[in-house]
């Protein structure tokens, strides 16, 4: 296919004249131009907040504590040797793996419940079940403060009026780290359900009567047919929730400022209170980078398999 | 119509000389051209108190025909931090910014020397807190900030007198009296000893004190004071690690056996769950500005009549309240600084000062001793006197976590909640002393990489 636009034929001495046109305007006519100036908007909105902004923390990374002496990946090294960095990638990793597998469960569970509904209410389900994504996260934490309060819990009110023991849900380590996988779920959940459902439309009926012919049953269709058929959306999905969940930090932020004894810290709360808090803006540009080289490879695997399946089809 | 065309030459021509002309323009550094000036100031919680301070400004401004401008920026979240970071890096932004009591130190790069304007302060109103001048000094000895009025504060002990006549036969108001009457023996017996004696009575009965144990600044504040009390340094001045220290050990058994005595909840507390524990009846005594005493006020007044501040706990090193000063800081890029300092220079002045502690129901604390006459302590009720004894009037002296460590390391062991840290890890985690203080030696080794 031409990389050109066709022009509509001129014909006579005038229009001879007028078309002859220059490098810059063949160049403006051809499609790869004129996709690149569509792109353009969004290339500088990246680039000024998302590139920009990186490259400056990976500048700021080798700097030393007072940003004016080049160390090179001494930040790093000396991150390594600190036992409280390493509860913090161990915090980190929980916290991210355990919200997005939990997110990933429920949201295909629901997903299927919500296929199944009658389609006369399923608009008003997929509303509703969608309300803890679109409210602001921080609003909605703060809601959920309130409900695991160290003193005043209503969970705990709850739990006091039929004889239940009271459960230090932000005062206990243990509980406060399952506290803020539970309100990362909660948040989440509703993206895998809406791009699981999405998916689960997009499965041909067709493959699912075959099934059927077959023999097949329904733990068989969902192995063999709706989950092949989904691979695609599910790596995507997981992928990007993994990115954001590993850089959260409202929930931690709002829940527990990272204690007790630091054992809910993870990436970005424990960057800010070493960057912006304690003034080592260097170090607190290191610790939100750690994960980068990691996500990197995670991303680059799975967007190929995802290629690598898209051509397959 | 007469049109007047302007060719490219000429535009580029005219240009040039305008740029040059204002580059090379002198510039009138005084506060009595007019001008802008801007300020990024913290948002006070006691309703009323931004006002005050707008119209003192505004006053200022119409004096000396300066425009200003505030911007009332929340510590919510964390945002004035983040503005005033922002801001640092930008080079750019309000010509004053109030830093809350470490970022001096973390700006002090891009903050303009003021000790002009402290020397014209001390000159008037005499010397400035210890602390206060170990938070603002730069490592050449040059103040990077004034103290402000709005938002300094102390965290003594707000206590319930009912509850400790009731459950410890111990009368506050007598051992720290409204007016400078004090019985010596009555003080000195407020020790750390008398306290865990108290506190364990008053859990027994129900109403158990509430001391923070989060990593929030209430926790660090009033941990900061137990440790220097009992004489722990964990950095000395010269950057030696002294944590390991009989005095640390002391510092840390005192603290397994108060916690048992506090409700279970307050490793979770951020700086509202002492306030609340207070005000809500259940609590006997927290350490706290006397926010919890304003907002009972207006909630509970039942338990405000019953609130008395007074003087933390004697340790064997000394009588120590925990002290959070606020500061003014002129940025090296501001555009108005001979005005700024004008400005900051008017703001603090005791007159000024006078209307902010007022404006505030005494909770802003000035750092000039000579300011602690105001009428404001004497007069908020109920009951009559009851934050008589906030600003310190005996032998408590100001402190800050960290101290003495140079504040770069100290910035750290405060904001990294290490003190509070090790007394969780000891109480709630039962961890071993021993292993404990290993650990913040590890830390301290790495707060002190330059």
């Amino acid at each position: 296919m031409s990389d050109t636009i066709p022009r509509t034929a001129a014909s006579g001495n005038t229009a001879a004249a007028i078309a002859r046109p220059g490098s810059l305007y063949r160049m403006s006519r051809q499609r790869s131009t004129i996709a690149f100036l569509f792109a353009l908007p969004l290339l500088v909105v990246i680039g000024g907040l998302i590139v920009y902004p990186g490259v400056y923390a990976m500048y700021l990374s080798t700097l030393n504590t007072r940003m004016n002496r080049f160390i090179g990946l001494g930040n790093y090294t000396f991150l390594f040797s600190r036992d409280t960095f390493w509860m913090v990638v161990e915090q980190s990793c929980l916290f991210a793996i355990t919200a997005v597998i939990f997110k990933a469960l429920i949201g295909i569970v629901t997903a299927h419940l919500v296929n199944n509904l009658p389609s006369k209410g399923q608009r008003k389900w997929r509303g509703m079940l969608l309300i803890p994504w679109v409210m602001p996260l921080s609003l909605s934490t703060l809601g959920w403060r309130w409900l695991l309060d160290p003193t005043y819990s209503a969970f705990n009110w709850l739990f006091a009026q039929v004889g239940g023991p009271q459960i230090g849900w932000l005062s206990d380590p243990m509980w406060a780290r399952f506290s803020a996988i539970l309100v990362n779920v909660w948040f989440g959940a509703p993206f895998f359900l809406i791009m699981y459902l999405a998916a689960l439309k997009s499965v041909p009926g067709e493959l699912y009567e075959a099934a059927s012919i077959d023999g097949a049953t329904a733990w068989q269709k969902l192995i063999h047919v709706t989950l092949p058929m989904m691979r695609n959306i599910i790596s995507i999905t997981v992928l990007f929730s993994l990115i954001v969940t590993f850089a959260n930090y409202d929930i931690v932020n709002v829940l527990t400022a990272g204690g007790p004894r630091n054992m809910t810290h993870v990436f970005a709360t424990w960057a800010f209170q070493l960057g912006i808090a304690s003034g080592d803006i260097p170090l607190g540009a290191s610790v939100s980078l750690f994960m980068f080289p990691i996500l990197g490879v995670c991303a680059f695997f799975i967007l190929r398999g995802v290629r690598q399946r898209g051509r397959e089809i | 119509m007469k049109t007047t065309t302007v060719s490219r030459r000429k535009f580029i021509k005219r240009a040039a000389l305008a740029t040059t002309a204002a580059v090379a323009a002198p510039y009138m550094r005084t506060s009595y051209s007019a001008g802008k000036l801007t300020l990024g100031c913290w948002d006070h919680w006691v309703p009323g108190a931004n006002d005050t301070l707008t119209a003192i400004v505004n006053e200022w401004g119409a004096q000396n025909h300066v425009e200003t401008h505030i911007d009332y920026i929340t510590s919510v979240g964390d945002k004035d931090l983040l503005t005033a970071s922002a801001e640092a890096e930008a080079k750019t932004g309000h010509d004053i910014m109030q830093h809350r009591a470490w970022q001096v130190q973390v700006h002090r790069d891009v903050l303009e020397p003021v000790d002009d304007v402290i020397d014209r302060l001390v000159k008037d109103h005499g010397p400035i807190a210890t602390i206060s001048e170990y938070l603002a000094k730069d490592h050449h000895g040059k103040w990077k900030g004034v103290p402000t009025v709005v938002g300094s504060q102390v965290k003594p002990c707000c206590s319930r007198i009912d509850l400790y006549k009731q459950y410890c036969g111990v009368d506050v108001t007598k051992m720290f009296p409204f007016g400078d009457n004090r019985d010596k023996t009555l003080v000195d017996s407020w020790n750390w000893d008398l306290y865990l004696t108290t506190a364990e009575k008053l859990f027994k009965g129900g109403y158990p004190v509430g001391l923070p144990m989060g990593q929030t600044s209430d926790a660090i504040d009033w941990v900061g004071a137990l440790f220097r009390s009992y004489g722990a340094v964990f950095v000395d001045e010269k950057d030696n690690i002294a944590v390991d220290s009989a005095e640390t050990r002391a510092a840390l058994e005192y603290a397994q056996k108060l916690m048992k005595f506090n409700p279970p909840d307050v490793y979770a507390w951020d700086d509202a769950g002492n306030n609340k524990w207070l005000i809500s009846g259940k609590g006997s005594s927290i350490m706290n500005p006397p926010s919890a005493w304003s907002v009972a006020k207006r909630d509970n007044i039942k338990v405000a009549e019953q609130c008395w501040t007074h003087d933390m706990p004697r340790g064997a090193k000394g009588r120590f309240a925990p002290y959070l000063p606020f500061y003014y800081g002129v940025w090296t890029f501001a555009q108005n600084q001979s005005a700024a300092k004008d400005l900051i220079h008017y703001i603090v002045d005791k007159p000024q000062a006078k209307r902010q502690v007022q404006a505030s129901n005494g909770y802003d604390l000035p750092a000039f001793k000579s300011y602690y006459d105001f009428d404001t302590w004497k007069t908020v009720e109920p009951p009559k006197g009851t934050v008589y004894n906030y600003p310190p009037r005996g032998d408590e002296e100001l402190s800050i976590t960290g101290y003495p460590a140079r504040p770069d390391v100290a910035a750290q062991i405060y904001n990294q909640s290490l003190q509070t840290v090790m007394i969780g890890k000891v109480t709630q985690g039962g961890e071993k002393i021993d292993d404990v203080v290993k650990w913040a030696k590890n830390e301290c080794e790495g707060y002190l990489r330059s």
